[in-house]
């Protein structure tokens, strides 16, 4: 029961914490709650299937399947991520001094949470598939009755989604001039760090061959698969351990972001600015 | 069209991370088989050539699924019950790197040593 539990938790804290920030940087934002909920909905749905083809998925691409459908899927949600930033640089000045506008900014503000319900989805695509894998291996060996599994299973769903509560709920004491400022950096950073692993898949199906060389190592300091390690993974993408091509993709990604932003916050309408 | 252009502007940076370092197609190479039985890998450890790139099967007769994980060799795999799985790992410079089963811990530890 207790390997259900630290499992069920571990992959719904990696979830969680996606969907806290981005709740967090959705306030204000009409029928945001509709579209976390289809993300987290479809998410678990997607999951089951992925579960499902496991093997199927896995050898594709002369076995490289898993690791490119994880590339994949990361890749898409770093992509989604960095529209949304692009996205609230242009609305997000409205958003936070004018609560009126936000009617006027509903219909473009749903491609941007169609964005982020993508980025939930995927999210918990990646790690709900873990789960189900995980524990319909258990409820197909001897080990352990359905019930010590549900058991665990649940009570690690509870405290996943308590720790990512918690975090929403620090997210949101921080005033609305300076949360929009500090989720579209964690926004930003999460996607870096989602870039560097879906590198490191990459690497691990072996189609990227160069920046193998780790460029130093903290493990001793902090490990990336301790419980604050893994937190610090998902929201800036730490790892003990990182390789050239990921630190790569890491900077790249950042500094695209904020060029992007940059660029999208000055090349808003004479009109908004005019209404300030 | 503005939305377009944009999105293929994020694509372009979202890429450019992957463009900057060379891409190559995989090789065949040396395989080592590992097998997982009772959450415990046998052998619990692999020698494998140091410098040079080698694939590990990972074999699990076990009916549950497991995931093969390692920070040294950066590997995280899962293995279905009663499936196979490769993983390609290195070129390892020489050393010893541990590898554990994330789904059964405290049982499945294991390492490669390269030399």
């Amino acid at each position: 029961m207790l390997a259900s539990l630290i499992i069920v938790f571990r992959e719904v804290l990696e979830a969680g914490l996606i969907v806290g920030i981005v709740l967090a940087a959705t306030q204000g934002v009409v029928g945001r709650g509709r579209w976390v909920a289809l993300g987290i909905a479809a998410g678990i749905v997607g999951s089951c299937i992925v579960a499902a083809f496991a093997d199927g998925i896995s050898s594709l691409f002369a076995d490289t399947g898993q690791e490119l459908f994880n590339a994949g899927v990361l890749l898409v949600a770093v992509v989604m991520l960095a529209w949304h930033n692009a996205w609230m640089a242009q609305h997000g000045r409205e958003l936070a001094r004018d609560m009126k506008a936000v009617g006027r900014a509903v219909k473009s503000g749903e491609k941007s949470l169609a964005a982020l319900a993508i980025v939930i989805g995927v999210a918990v695509l990646r790690e709900g598939s873990e789960v189900v894998l995980f524990l319909t291996g258990i409820l197909a060996s001897e080990e352990g009755g359905l019930a010590t599994v549900a058991a665990g299973g649940l009570g690690g769903m509870a405290l996943g989604a308590l720790v990512s509560v918690l975090l929403y709920a620090g997210l949101v004491q921080i005033p609305t001039r300076h949360l929009f400022a500090t989720t579209t950096w964690l926004l930003t950073l999460l996607a870096a760090g989602m870039a560097s692993t879906a590198v490191n898949f990459l690497a691990q199906a072996g189609i990227l061959m160069s920046g193998g060389t780790v460029l130093w190592d903290t493990s001793g300091f902090l490990r990336d698969n301790s419980l604050i390690g893994q937190a610090l993974h998902i929201m800036v993408g730490y790892t003990d351990r990182p390789t050239e091509a990921q630190l790569v993709a890491y900077v790249a990604v950042v500094a695209g972001i904020l060029l992007l932003t940059r660029w999208a916050a000055r090349s808003v309408p004479r009109m908004v600015g005019a209404a300030e | 069209m503005r939305c377009f252009s944009l999105l293929s502007a994020v694509c372009a940076v979202a890429l450019t991370g992957l463009a900057l370092v060379e891409v190559a197609p995989a090789r065949a190479d040396d395989m080592v088989t590992i097998v997982i039985k009772e959450h415990r890998f046998d052998p619990a450890e692999v020698k494998i050539t140091a410098n040079k790139r080698v694939t590990l099967l990972v074999d699990n007769q076990d009916a549950t699924s497991e995931e093969f994980e390692s920070g040294e060799m950066k590997v995280e795999k899962i293995v279905g019950g009663r499936k196979q799985i490769k993983v390609m790992v290195g070129p390892l410079k020489p050393g010893r790197y541990p590898f554990f089963g994330e789904f059964h811990e405290a049982t499945a530890q294991g390492a490669v040593i390269a030399e």
